[in-house]
């Protein structure tokens, strides 16, 4: 079988369906608008049937903690009557220490029902390691393929530990430089094995994290006799924030729902030169706002996170804010945890000043931390690579240039990326993707209404004012 | 024996994909570690190697026991006002 680049390329479609069971032609309505809630339904289990099987598998029923301490600190440093209660959903005590066990343990449960020897995905993060925990638990084959090093051999502290981590649960590690050109390998292994794709984007992923948002909703109930008016969700490819947001609902509540990223401006995500200069691999903007504005990008033909459906707000921190709520966090809290989860925390800070007191805030996830995610390994390395660390105000803070670490907590503040912005840089991808935005019959309006999450009117208005 | 070995998946002329100037100019890389099955761990051999999945992949042998080289780094000096910054305010509140 030819296997260059150009050949595994153009049988993309034929191994993607063999490796998933799914016909997205399924729900496709027409050339753009397709039924998103048929594809979600087709992963074909209850959320109480998802409870389930995670609990049984070492994921879900985490703990959420108010952060007292932190709270406090926010209201001493704040008008009179403002400062929400912050609480923090500890998803590090998941069985992989993440949230992303959620996401990895449906495909697992389908991979090893529907007779696949083993599970393959293509990622550099926790959800990894998320997938290698489950394939150990179903005694499934296990391979992720992860973007590690750059030209000189460099590998990123955090993605090494992952690859450490993956090795620990018996996985087969793919190390592989930096480019897209990782899609290429993970078609190329998927055809080699026979295996599962566990995608990230998934409609089995997706209903995964659903359980997160449910469970949230009803632990703040039992504690304190309300839903959180308030969710901070760390956002990177958008599934955390899609699952989260629908469980919230399932949930019954009715939470705003809003995203946090670190703030990467400036740095490419594929450019060799930038990739060391990243203290972060995730939950920053380089992914949030393209992941956002075109979900389409991805490893499946449709993208089941579709961030735009849910997200009432998106807020940014920097990599510093981030840095800094890592150690308050572990300094007035007893809690050493990773970065994904500060960075919503980072925003959660600067967003509990501006609520009244009886309002709730939800950071809904904590990851574990270690060698290599740790801020003491980041900030580090950051030296090695010519980032210039001080302390100071951290808005003189340049992405890749430096890192000032605020001297206390007053300082912490968020930039806010006007969800408007984001709907309209959509609206000008479906064009570039399609050539069209076609709103005379009502399947495409009811698929672009709900996609953007506005009415009819409003989508009027934004096309009128993007084209 | 537990060894890292080395491939070319594509040559820097041989990529095509919508990338920076600065990637397009590197070769792509895979390094892969598994059990070495064929051949003399001498850096530069080609050899074969069976993954943890059972995979054999030939490629150019590169290290035995590849280490993973990660640390917790250096304590960050730049970070050690904020415990007891927050701890006196958290005092001071207790103390009205």
């Amino acid at each position: 079988m030819d296997k260059s680049y150009d050949a595994v390329m153009s049988r993309k479609n034929e191994i993607m369906k063999k490796a998933m069971g799914l016909d997205y032609s399924d729900f496709q309505i027409n050339d753009m608008a397709f039924d998103y809630e048929k594809m979600m339904t087709k992963a074909g289990l209850p959320i109480d049937e998802i409870r389930k099987i995670q609990l049984s598998n070492k994921v879900g029923n985490t703990p959420l903690f108010e952060l007292k301490n932190i709270t406090r600190l926010v209201r001493k440093t704040s008008e009179k009557g403002k400062g929400a209660r912050i609480f923090l959903k500890d998803e590090a005590a998941n069985a992989s220490g993440s949230f992303k066990a959620r996401r990895a343990s449906v495909s697992a449960y389908m991979a090893k029902k529907h007779g696949y020897k083993g599970i393959v995905a293509a990622t550099s993060g926790n959800y990894g390691a998320a997938v290698a925990s489950q394939a150990a638990i179903y005694n499934l084959g296990c391979i992720i393929l992860q973007e590690v090093f750059d030209s000189r051999f460099k590998g990123q502290p955090e993605i090494i530990e992952k690859t450490r981590k993956c090795e620990a649960y018996g996985a087969e590690v793919i190390q592989l430089s930096v480019g897209p050109e990782l899609f290429y390998c993970l078609l190329d292994v998927l055809e080699d094995t026979g295996y599962f794709n566990a995608s990230l984007y998934t409609p089995f992923g997706i209903a995964g994290v659903e359980t997160l948002g449910y469970e949230l909703s009803m632990q703040c109930k039992d504690i304190t006799g309300k839903f959180p008016e308030n969710v901070v969700i760390t956002h990177a490819g958008g599934g955390n924030l899609t699952g989260t947001a629908r469980g919230i609902k399932k949930a019954g509540g009715n939470s705003k729902v809003i995203g946090a990223s670190v703030d990467l401006h400036g740095l490419h995500m594929a450019s060799d030169n930038d990739f060391n200069k990243k203290s972060f691999t995730t939950g920053h903007t380089g992914f949030g706002i393209p992941f956002a504005t075109w979900p389409d990008r991805v490893d499946v033909p449709k993208n089941a996170a579709r961030p735009l459906r849910y997200m009432e707000k998106y807020l940014t921190v920097s990599q510093v804010e981030v840095f800094f709520t890592t150690e308050l966090l572990s300094q007035v809290e007893g809690m050493e945890r990773g970065p994904a989860g500060n960075t919503s925390l980072a925003a959660a800070i600067a967003l509990s000043r501006e609520l009244p007191e009886d309002e709730i805030i939800v950071v809904q996830e904590t990851e574990y931390t270690s060698a290599g995610k740790h801020p003491s390994a980041q900030l580090t390395f950051a030296k090695e690579n010519g980032i210039d660390v001080k302390v100071g105000d951290p808005r003189d803070n340049v992405p890749g240039k430096n890192i000032i670490i605020p001297e206390n907590i007053s300082q912490l503040g968020y930039k806010e990326i006007p969800i408007d912005k984001l709907r309209k840089t959509y609206l000008k991808n479906i064009k570039k993707n399609y050539g069209y935005i076609d709103t005379k019959t009502k399947e495409n309006v009811d698929f672009l209404t709900a996609e953007l999450n506005i009415n009819a009117d409003r989508l009027a208005q934004l096309i009128q004012e993007v084209f | 024996m537990w060894v890292q070995i080395e491939k070319v998946v594509l040559e820097a002329k041989e990529r095509t994909a919508k990338i920076p100037e600065d990637t397009l100019k590197c070769d792509y890389i895979m390094r892969l570690n598994g059990i070495l099955i064929e051949g003399e761990a001498v850096k530069g051999n080609e050899v074969i190697i069976k993954t943890l999945t059972g995979r054999t992949i030939t490629g150019t042998f590169k290290e035995r026991l590849p280490e993973y080289g990660h640390d917790f780094g250096k304590p960050v000096e730049e970070l050690l006002h904020i415990g007891p910054v927050h701890r006196k305010m958290l005092e001071e509140e207790n103390n009205g």
